[in-house]
């Protein structure tokens, strides 16, 4: 009902009216084209003209011959710069993988054809409801657009870029996976190595406690399993929620999930932001158990949050004995900055030392339990995955700003993942220049050289097998439901 | 559900009705069985009968009564205790449906004494369709309907005798599988967390009444609104409902339900269009059951007769009720606001008259921080949009109390919302010093316990009563509960704090308003 900068349910609609008049598929007299556009796609197999081809021809006439160390030097170093986009995208981008992941099937079917694409342009123009029919058309339209990133919306009733032609009210978004958002804007007033856009390894830990307890809870209580974490190429992570059952979600039922991951709630204004019933609901005992190690390393030690007088003061706040914050006051008055890691041990010592008469040890005991959750329990843009209709970018999109490609995050790894590793485009196109040939056998000559993928030469491969596998899985998965409830058909028509 | 047939039917019979038939007796004769065994009515089975018109209006009118002040109970935030002992009285007036059990055991073998026990369910039951049909039309009808009938469904399921609940209860399938003691024991540990959960239970206590639980396993997603509030056990995909929260099963499943029918009903609606008996009455009924909400007052678009500038803001700010004050507050500090904070503050300057174009002065100063750039490519087509200039073109209207209270509470960093909800105590004290100068000790008492019994709109009205004491003395029937709207607190602060200046000329008020949409 309000207009909200990526819900775009209605309103959303015209959120490009100003673009709609370049694209084909605006009004009247264009739906024609757009008809005769998409009729075009359809039958379009021709890879020959692609802009791939020409892209790499480009730089194959500038250089004078294949495989040299050229496309650096014909490259400026801005990762966002239109030339690099388009070489990532010809050569580098998991198109087949990603239309597998989006289409639960080899063969062609609605799942991806009805799925909505949204571009955002250079000149910042954002172009939404595009649809393609195979992974060739949506790659081609890239490659043409070259959008400086693009997203990923639900399955709609019919093409999206049939909307305007289907009867009003029909087309609807019918699935879209269940995704999770973390962003560490939402922790600014808590993290103190970096603020805004910055983001160093202390913080990204944030980030990884977050997915820590939201993958385990999504896996252990609602039963998914084929869920995705991908690195959002600046600071945060996202999650894409693939079961079927995850996908058929509608908005209440998204809501609930999301509010069942509200812990850390309130504004600016409102106080203290964790505020439990005992005893706690096992979700948050297990969340609690998984984090209290990690609040003592990550948070006491290297975010170091209440070190200052007025930081400190922070922390009084949240405890519940005013005679215990007297004592707490008058030890930290006398040693200057102490850290918070001392500070943490001070208040089980004073609490024990009879500092108070009046403290209850089991609600000093919840209220520092309230205070590891405040700090360290996932703080979830719970915006994202309310409604079936919100986009999300692509995986393995290249962040305009960093240059870095949103990877799929090895949740088996999760402790080891380091956004600084994570290739730019820069990077990994420098490396496909660089790339030597292994095995240099005589016998295998240049047929060998062209058998090896662009990927393969570059440190994506790793995400790219780890995607496919995630892939792969979820595809055996779909086929076994079809299998099933098939088989039930059968058993169902004997009787 | 409320098939096409079952309109033609209705159709066909409140014709004849119409045409002074009245009900034919073998209709009766033709029904298997009691036609309402259970005081409880999932209204799955369209009506059949015969109604006369007269019935026809009157029931659903009667029914609508009991819905319209259900409304109102939510939209007061009432307590569901508050809301049964309002039902009550009102049922037994507009309504009674009374249990089989009201019927002494010695004359239950005399089907004469059902008689008036299945008038009252049929008037129920019959009342209950006709109303879908008012309120299939839209999407705002069809979720308030169902809201309003879920609460009124469960007031009496929670009033029902424990025996024909029960029996009522295994009449629906709920696709639930009990659980077993086994499988009961090995999660004694958690499933007794989530029971006691907030309840402050004894130990022994708590023991005991887990004991006593029997549990049913339900797939997660049947009772999402217990998995929101973290009120089950999850695994695996399974919600772990004890016995004493069916009713929230139950009441998921009937509001499912209901959502699904109204759906179809309105897919069959345009057929009744023929029909120019019916669809006067219908319209008539969806009229009576319109939301308080906020159509900005004309005469103060232009407050003395000139419009507002971006300028005045500040000095009109005393006339802001708490919640916009904090964000004027806010934008004024961070010279920012997240995008909530700029919906419900756009929308409530655009309702106190402000035009676009000051708006877009407004923002722009109030964003100091932002180049001209960043605000042009973030911010201006946001603004535009909340005046319908850009997007969809939908004039929205400013935010109620409702909405501020029920839709998106504020998450870190974020100022919009209900200061009286969404603030800790203690900064509500300090805002209401800070932002109103109310300090007085017994206006923060009052404050406090309103709060406390999330009578919000209590608060507010009473912080408003207290800032305007002086125009307010001698006034009668300045009574409690009568704001709901931020822009009404600005109207009345407005008008009483500069008597005789309201009004102005209206009529040219409203069309500079409607010029400012279609610009």
């Amino acid at each position: 009902m309000a207009p909200h900068k990526t819900t775009l349910d209605d309103d959303g609609d015209d959120a490009m009216q100003d673009v709609d008049s370049m694209q084909v598929d605006s009004v009247g007299a264009d739906e024609k084209t757009a008809v005769k556009d998409e009729l075009e796609h359809m039958f379009d197999d021709d890879l020959d003209d692609e802009p791939m081809v020409d892209a790499s021809n480009i730089y194959k006439n500038n250089s004078g011959k294949a495989n040299t160390t050229a496309i650096s030097d014909i490259l400026s170093t801005n990762p966002s710069d239109p030339q690099i986009m388009l070489q990532f995208y010809s050569r580098l981008f998991p198109w087949r993988q990603l239309y597998r992941w989006l289409n639960h099937s080899d063969l062609p079917s609605t799942d991806f054809a009805h799925r909505e694409f949204a571009f955002t342009l250079h000149n910042e123009a954002y172009l939404r409801y595009q649809s393609y029919p195979t992974f060739e058309t949506l790659r081609r339209d890239v490659l043409k657009l070259n959008p400086s990133r693009f997203e990923i919306g639900p399955v709609y009733s019919a093409r999206p870029r049939d909307r305007k032609q289907v009867q009003k009210g029909s087309f609807k978004p019918i699935e879209k996976e269940l995704v999770f958002d973390i962003d560490l804007t939402d922790y600014d007033e808590i993290r103190t190595c970096c603020s805004k856009t910055k983001i160093c390894i202390k913080c990204w830990q944030f980030v990884t406690m977050a997915i820590k307890v939201v993958d385990v809870a999504l896996r252990d209580d609602f039963g998914f399993q084929h869920i995705m974490w991908v690195y959002s190429g600046r600071r945060g992570a996202h999650a894409w929620v693939c079961d079927k059952k995850a996908r058929k979600l509608d908005d209440g039922k998204r809501r609930a999930i999301t509010a069942y991951f509200e812990v850390v709630k309130g504004g600016s204004q409102s106080g203290k932001k964790v505020n439990l019933d005992r005893p706690l609901h096992p979700h948050i005992r297990r969340s609690h158990d998984i984090l209290k190690d990690d609040f003592r390393q990550n948070i006491l030690e290297n975010q170091d949050p209440f070190r200052t007088e007025k930081q400190a003061e922070r922390l009084l706040q949240l405890l519940p004995d005013r005679q215990l914050n007297e004592a707490l006051r008058e030890k930290w008055d006398s040693t200057i900055e102490r850290p918070s890691s001392e500070k943490w041990k001070d208040i089980d010592a004073l609490a024990g030392s009879g500092a108070s008469k009046t403290i209850i040890p089991k609600v000093l005991l919840e209220h520092k339990q309230d205070i590891i959750l405040e700090y360290t329990y996932p703080r979830l843009d719970a915006e994202v995955s309310k409604h079936l209709n919100h986009l999300l970018k692509s995986p393995f999109v290249v962040h305009p700003g960093t240059g870095k490609v949103c990877v799929p995050i090895d949740i088996s790894k999760l402790d080891e993942f380091d956004p600084d590793d994570v290739p730019t485009v820069t990077q990994l196109l420098k490396e496909i220049d660089q790339w030597k040939n292994p095995v240099k056998k005589e016998e295998d000559g240049d047929n060998s050289i062209s058998r090896v993928s662009d990927i393969d030469k570059t440190s994506l491969k790793p995400y790219h097998d780890l995607f496919s596998r995630f892939v792969q899985k979820l595809l055996n998965a779909e086929k076994s439901v079809n299998k099933k409830t098939g088989e039930i058909k059968t058993e169902g028509m004997d009787f | 559900m409320l098939g096409r047939d079952a309109i033609r039917q209705q159709k066909r019979e409140v014709r004849k009705a119409a045409y002074g038939n009245n009900i034919v007796p073998s209709s009766i004769a033709k029904s298997t069985g009691p036609a309402y065994p259970h005081r409880l009515n999932f209204y799955t089975v369209p009506p059949k009968d015969e109604v006369s018109l007269e019935e026809f209006e009157q029931w659903a009118i009667d029914r609508l009564k009991v819905l319209g002040e259900i409304e109102t109970c939510l939209f007061r935030n009432n307590s569901p205790p508050e809301i049964d002992a309002v039902l009550k009285k009102l049922l037994e007036k507009y309504m009674p449906l009374n249990s089989n059990s009201s019927i002494p055991e010695s004359e239950r073998s005399n089907p004469r004494r059902f008689v008036g026990l299945a008038n009252e369910r049929k008037k129920d039951h019959y009342s209950h369709f006709i109303l879908r049909l008012a309120f299939a039309r839209t999407d705002d009808l069809r979720r308030r309907f169902t809201m309003t009938e879920s609460i009124l469904f469960r007031h009496r399921f929670s009033t029902d005798n424990t025996v024909e609940r029960a029996e009522f209860l295994n009449s629906l399938e709920l696709g639930s599988e009990p659980v077993s003691d086994s499988e009961k024991a090995s999660l004694a540990e958690e499933l007794k967390a989530v029971l006691i959960s907030g309840s402050k239970m004894p130990a022994e206590k708590a023991r005991q009444s887990f004991e006593q639980e029997q549990y049913l396993k339900v797939e997660w997603d049947r009772v999402s609104d217990l998995v929101e509030g973290r009120k089950v056990f999850l695994r695996r995909g399974y919600a772990y409902v004890p016995n004493s929260m069916l009713l929230s099963l139950v009441m998921a499943e009937f509001s499912r339900r209901l959502d699904e029918s109204l759906i179809k009903t309105a897919r069959f609606l345009p057929r009744l269009d023929e029909d120019d008996r019916l669809v006067p009455i219908l319209e008539h009924l969806s009229k009576g059951f319109t939301a308080p909400e906020y159509t900005s007052s004309t005469s103060l678009a232009t407050l003395s007769g000139e419009a507002i500038t971006a300028a005045q803001i500040d000095n009109l700010s005393s006339h802001f009720p708490l919640c916009m004050k904090n964000l004027h507050t806010a934008v004024r500090r961070d010279k920012h606001l997240r995008h909530f904070g700029r919906l419900q503050y756009g929308l409530f300057l655009k309702g106190i008259g402000l035009s676009i174009d000051e708006a877009l002065i407004f923002w722009r100063q109030a964003f100091s921080k932002f180049t001209d750039d960043q605000f042009n490519k973030e911010y201006r087509y946001n603004i535009r949009h909340t005046y319908g200039l850009q997007g969809a073109g939908r004039n929205y209207k400013p935010l109620s109390c409702q909405q501020i209270l029920m839709d998106h509470p504020p998450g870190t960093g974020e100022n919009h919302g209900c200061p009286y909800r969404h603030f800790s105590v203690e900064n509500l004290t300090v805002a209401m010093g800070r932002l109103m100068g109310v300090e007085d000790r017994g206006v923060v008492t009052g404050v406090r316990q309103d709060v406390e019994a999330k009578k919000y709109h209590l608060a507010c009205n009473r912080v408003f009563e207290y800032l305007h004491q002086k125009e307010l003395k001698g006034k009668e029937g300045a009574g409690r509960e009568t704001i709901t709207h931020p822009n009404e607190y600005f109207d009345k602060s407005w008008g009483l704090k500069n008597p005789g200046r309201k009004g102005g000329d209206g009529g040219e008020a409203q069309v500079k308003e409607e010029d400012v949409v279609m610009t």
